[in-house]
């Protein structure tokens, strides 16, 4: 108890004192997630409604194992990423292994079956309002997507939203392919992971606290910019 | 609402700033728990304007890493495996930089009597006949390896132990955590004890046998094998952990008024 205690004070001191350190850290956690959280969108969004509205032969396959990928252990991803991004894999020459772009592939991995399995749920119920209308219309297949999108975005922004936290809170992935190495790949969870490793309880508390505020920050303000839940809107 | 959201992100995205000379450098855990690199590493900034990314790993990583070519030198305790290291030619040499030691911790009470031990060796065979709980890394570290050597050298194979031998597969931090969650033995660098933050009922019981000295070695990735490795860079570094300059950081680093590390590092 009395460890939360010290944290949450400590966790206060960090954030009026502007810690160098700490805005770093929590900076490059943002700049990886989000950026894993606009690639991930940008191929799961379409994906998820595609695979609500198209008929093809493999899609309950595709579906099922779109639904399985959502549980797909970061240090397994972490560690495939790592073989392949390492200077002896296939990928070595690229010289991308601890950097935040490795991060941030391990990332768009482990969130593209979540964002994308969501979206498909959402937009299964959508595409059997919009069926009709959207066939006798003689749309093609692109534009019945793009109304999709749109008319569910409010959905959508839930199913991106999971990806982001599951994007921000992860270590087990960034922790491998990051290398956690100070003012180059350190993040709000790796830090955590090596303070506990350091015993010290009040100072990983504190990263954890901020952590958490600024998923809070993060979800509000995107709810915020995007106007949704106010009145006279849906 | 979308153009407002793409300024959002492109003023968090475009935050990748571009870096000074640096060199990957793997390192052991029980270095950096020591925080000897919050010294050196600002030193070396200075003198060589060289920023050491260090990647903090067990001995036995340290070493993959080294032979994958994915870090420019590592700097690691563990003598045997960086003589096969340096045999299978991912390495050129080894430099030895410095020593400290290890210590044996457990519980206040010490119901093993480590702490009347005369060796290193009766120490264990105290443990090894009172049962317990003693707390193993596991995780082929260097620290890992020593504890091994240990007990084969007080006539004990851990792998015949009891469940009161737990291999934790963790780093020293962890493993220390859980030995005091445990309240159980554990064998630990001198330097990461110091620094450890939760020490609950845990104590140092037995220390100073020669045995228990710990080698660090410095080794620079063959650039035959991996042309892209920064050589230069890791021999600029390597001169620089070996001049006065760094015995002197090196020698005068305390925790509580301890020396924790002995520079020995020879002359070429």
């Amino acid at each position: 108890m009395n460890d939360i205690l010290e944290g949450l004070v400590s966790a206060f001191w960090l954030v009026v004192t502007f810690d160098t350190d700490l805005m770093q850290i929590s900076l490059r956690s943002l700049q990886v997630s989000l950026s894993a959280l606009v690639i991930a969108s940008v191929i799961a969004l379409p994906l998820g409604t595609f695979l609500a509205i198209r008929r093809f032969r493999y899609r309950r396959l595709t579906i099922s194992l779109l639904n399985a990928l959502m549980g797909l252990p970061p240090v397994v991803v972490g560690l495939i990423v790592y073989i392949l991004l390492s200077r002896s894999g296939p990928f070595g020459v690229l010289g991308l292994l601890f950097t935040p772009t490795a991060m941030i592939i391990a990332q768009v991995i482990i969130i593209t079956p979540l964002i994308a399995s969501i979206t498909h749920q959402a937009m299964r119920e959508l595409w059997a309002e919009y069926h009709d209308l959207l066939i006798s219309l003689n749309t093609s297949g692109w534009q019945r997507i793009k109304t999709l999108i749109w008319d569910g975005r409010r959905n959508l922004l839930t199913a991106s939203l999971a990806g982001f936290g599951r994007a921000i809170g992860e270590v087990g992935a960034i922790m491998i392919v990051g290398g956690n190495i100070d003012n180059a790949t350190r993040v709000l969870t790796t830090a955590i992971a090596l303070e506990t490793g350091k015993g010290d309880f009040a100072l990983a508390l504190a990263l954890g606290f901020v952590l958490i505020a600024l998923a809070i920050g993060i979800n509000i303000s995107i709810h915020w910019l995007s106007r949704t839940e106010r009145e006279g809107r849906w | 609402m979308m153009t407002r959201i793409a300024t959002l992100l492109t003023t968090v995205l475009l935050g990748t700033a571009a870096m000074a000379e640096d060199i990957k450098l793997a390192v052991t855990t029980s270095f950096e728990n020591s925080g000897l690199a919050d010294v050196l590493l600002p030193a070396i900034k200075e003198d060589l304007d060289l920023d050491v990314q260090l990647l903090v790993v067990g001995t036995g990583q340290a070493l993959r890493l080294g032979q994958a070519g994915d870090v420019d030198a590592i700097l690691v305790h563990s003598r045997t495996a960086e003589e096969k290291f340096v045999a299978e030619g991912h390495g050129t040499y080894r430099r030895e930089i410095m020593y400290n030691d290890f210590v044996f911790i457990g519980p206040k009470e010490d119901p093993a009597g480590v702490a009347k031990a005369g060796s290193a060796a009766e120490a264990l065979k105290r443990i090894g006949v009172v049962k317990p709980a003693f707390v193993s890394r596991g995780d082929d570290s260097g620290t890992h390896k020593k504890e091994i050597a240990l007990w084969r050298a007080a006539d004990l194979a851990p792998d015949t132990f009891g469940d009161w031998y737990r291999e934790v597969g963790a780093g020293m931090g962890a493993s220390l955590n859980t030995a005091a969650g445990l309240d159980a033995y554990v064998l630990a660098d001198r330097a990461s004890w110091l620094n450890f933050g939760n020490k609950a009922d845990l104590d140092l019981l037995y220390a100073g046998d020669a045995a228990l000295f710990n080698q660090y070695a410095f080794l620079a990735v063959n650039p035959e094998k991996h042309a892209h490795v920064r050589n230069d860079l890791a021999v600029q570094l390597e001169d620089w952990l070996t001049s006065p300059r760094a015995a002197e950081l090196i020698n005068g680093y305390t925790i509580n008024g301890e020396t924790l590390f002995i520079f020995n590092a020879k002359p070429e």
